[in-house]
């Protein structure tokens, strides 16, 4: 895994909003890559910018500082034939299923316009042939093409929503919660759907969600989320055994685990207080009126994202210092 | 002894354009006063429905309850009740909270007068008692600074405080009886569990019986002591949270188990789906509705309705693999 090329390269990435109130951080100074092949996992709160991050990483927002490289070009400046080659290896499954799809198309329809887009069929019986295919390959049933999206379930709309990101053959997908709309038994036949692709096709994901049992077992590396922060990114197998953020250990702690002895001993981490608005975020630490640690250093200095362990990156003093001995 | 709550062969229809659609098929479950209670299952299972019915709030038409269902609280009928006894019973013995809480609130009234309206109407407490007490109550939530924050709006608080001034709300009155609607499904993973930690503490001092419906069998392990798991209209098994985690009985318990990722195991695990969708309620399936879905369906699944079979005490199953005749061959 080492050896793969890194596909995506985001550095000090930020993205504010004008809002009446003031400026919005929504991401703010977030810093990462995927390597190929590889699924990257964001989780966080809703409001913690994972949605904006995943957005503004494939340019559907502009960005107002920072860098993403894709494949190292610059996505916010590719132009003319570099911009169109670059929509047609980068998509995107929304949340959504209901309201991502267009109600007056048909499903054949849908899936066929970014085939047409990029003149990737000669003519219409191949165009055809593709759809077919394609919903094959998503689960779904030749005749569905003639149908509208209302006709569909959840889970079905979904698997519309990849047959149509696939229909381009992208190398990169971006899942913004591509589950959390649906019922539990059928986001693991969701899961299960892109894993499977995953594998076939050589597809590099970055999977956002709040669901953090889902997320590490889809993802290769997860990346934790606060406030427009990236507080922790670690190797997916090593979150739950060794979460050094305490935003991360309180996240961890939190979620229930369907084990009635498990969850009997459980010491559950209380996060007291409230999300700060991104409008007006605290100072140093994003994380600081919330944590046990806080300290005066946390209070002016940004902590950055360090290597705490061979592939475990924390931005936290006081995980800094446990390291050099100082304190713990 | 009488039940604290029993519901009978409870059997609600709506009616659509497209036809009856039969929500609830013939449900059968009862608690013990001070009981904790999850009803489990997926979307459109009848697990709401089902709720709403004890609480009284199906709209008819379209709604439909059919004869031959029976709820009984404490022995008394309640679906037999008149408006009065309805309004008396509603909140005073029997309160619910919402996902929704934004929805369920009020958004032109503060949120003390919302508290306070409930104790004017069933206590014959004065508006400056039923103040204070509005107050107590929204400091026992959880509420910091309530003397302010009474004057305030439903807007003015983040998700997770609107659901505990429902919560609140229900409690004013200490109701025998609280229904938990999905509370927790709106809101994010930290504060789901200051809600059901604080539902527990509640009803550790209150002592009410709490029947808390959700999709989500997680949060339910450290809550209820029984569960109700509910597919398509119907309970497909119930049991002790014990029971259920560790030795479920009914294939489609079974498989909502293992479709679930853990978060707490290190190993790969690799998620065994459900294949297939819940049926269309208008025309259920003959047999069990689970059976289109189900990795063990026999012929006879197909044909009539599994009975009952029950294993542990209290723990039941509705499902023909546990019938003498089909023990062969279908061993795990």
């Amino acid at each position: 895994m080492e050896e793969k090329e890194k596909i995506l390269e985001v550095s000090h990435l930020k993205k504010y909003f004008k809002t009446g109130r003031g400026t919005l951080k929504a991401v703010d100074d977030v810093s990462f890559f995927i390597r190929r092949g590889e699924t990257l996992g964001i989780v966080g709160e809703s409001g913690c910018g994972k949605t904006t991050c995943g957005r503004t990483c494939i340019g559907i927002l502009g960005r107002t500082d920072g860098h993403v490289l894709y494949k190292g070009k610059d996505v916010h400046s590719l132009r003319g034939k570099e911009r169109k080659e670059f929509t047609k290896e980068v998509q995107i499954i929304f949340q959504d299923p209901y309201s991502s799809l267009d109600p007056k198309m048909k499903v054949g329809d849908i899936i066929a316009e970014g085939l047409k887009a990029h003149h990737m069929c000669k003519s219409r019986e191949e165009e055809q042939a593709r759809v077919k295919e394609l919903l094959e390959t998503v689960g779904l049933n030749a005749e569905h093409a003639t149908r509208y999206v209302h006709e569909f379930s959840g889970g079905q709309r979904q698997r519309i929503g990849i047959a149509r990101a696939l229909a381009v053959e992208p190398e990169f997908i971006v899942c913004d919660e591509p589950i959390s709309a649906l019922d539990v038994s059928i986001q693991a036949q969701i899961v299960n759907l892109l894993i499977r692709l995953q594998k076939e096709k050589g597809l590099t994901y970055l999977f956002i969600a709040h669901d953090l049992a889902m997320v590490k077992h889809i993802s290769d590396r997860v990346a934790v989320m606060y406030l427009g922060n990236i507080v922790e990114i670690t190797q997916a197998s090593a979150l739950y055994a060794n979460p050094m953020h305490p935003y991360t250990q309180a996240l961890l702690s939190a979620i229930p685990i369907p084990d009635p002895e498990v969850e009997e001993k459980k010491q559950r981490i209380r996060l007291e207080g409230e999300l700060p608005s991104p409008v007006d975020p605290p100072e140093g630490c994003r994380f600081i009126n919330r944590c046990r640690f806080a300290s005066e250093r946390c209070r002016k200095e940004r902590p950055e994202l360090l290597e705490m362990e061979p592939g475990h990156l924390v931005a936290c003093h006081y995980c800094e210092e446990m390291k050099k001995g100082t304190v713990g | 002894m009488e039940k604290f709550l029993e519901v009978k062969n409870l059997r609600v229809s709506y009616h659509s354009y497209a036809g009856e659609v039969q929500s609830v098929r013939g449900v059968s479950f009862s608690i013990d006063a001070g009981q904790s209670v999850a009803i489990v299952g997926e979307s459109g299972c009848g697990k709401s429905v089902t709720a709403k019915t004890i609480m009284g709030l199906i709209q008819t038409p379209p709604g439909e309850i059919k004869e031959g269902s029976q709820i009984l609280f404490e022995g008394r009928d309640i679906l037999s009740q008149t408006p009065e006894q309805w309004q008396e019973y509603r909140g005073k013995d029997c309160a619910i909270i919402f996902q929704d809480a934004l929805a369920a609130l009020n958004p032109t009234m503060t949120i003390g007068n919302q508290v306070a309206e409930k104790l004017l109407i069933h206590t014959s407490m004065s508006r400056a008692e039923a103040w204070e007490e509005a107050g107590r109550l929204l400091k026992l939530v959880g509420i910091p600074n309530p003397e302010k924050r009474m004057k305030q709006y439903p807007h003015e608080f983040s998700g997770g405080q609107r659901q505990r001034i429902m919560i609140a709300i229900a409690l004013a009155c200490q109701p025998r009886l609280l229904i938990a609607d999905e509370p927790t499904t709106a809101l994010d993973v930290t504060i789901q569990a200051d809600i059901i930690d604080l539902l527990k503490d509640i009803q550790k001092e209150f002592g009410m019986a709490v029947i808390m419906i959700t999709h989500d069998l997680g949060i339910v392990a450290n809550i209820a002591k029984k569960i109700i798991v509910m597919y398509a209209g119907k309970v497909v098994e119930t049991g002790s949270s014990q029971d259920i985690f560790y030795r479920p009985r009914h294939p489609y318990t079974k498989a909502l188990l293992r479709a679930v990722p853990r978060l707490d195991t290190e190993e790969e695990q690799s998620l065994e789906s459900i294949e297939g969708t819940p049926p269309n309620m208008i025309d259920p399936p003959a047999g069990c509705a689970f059976s289109t879905r189900c990795a063990q369906c026999m012929r006879i699944c197909q044909k009539s309705e599994p009975p009952m079979f029950e294993f542990e005490d209290g723990h039941t199953a509705q499902c023909w693999l546990y019938h003498p005749m089909a023990a062969q061959g279908n061993e795990e």
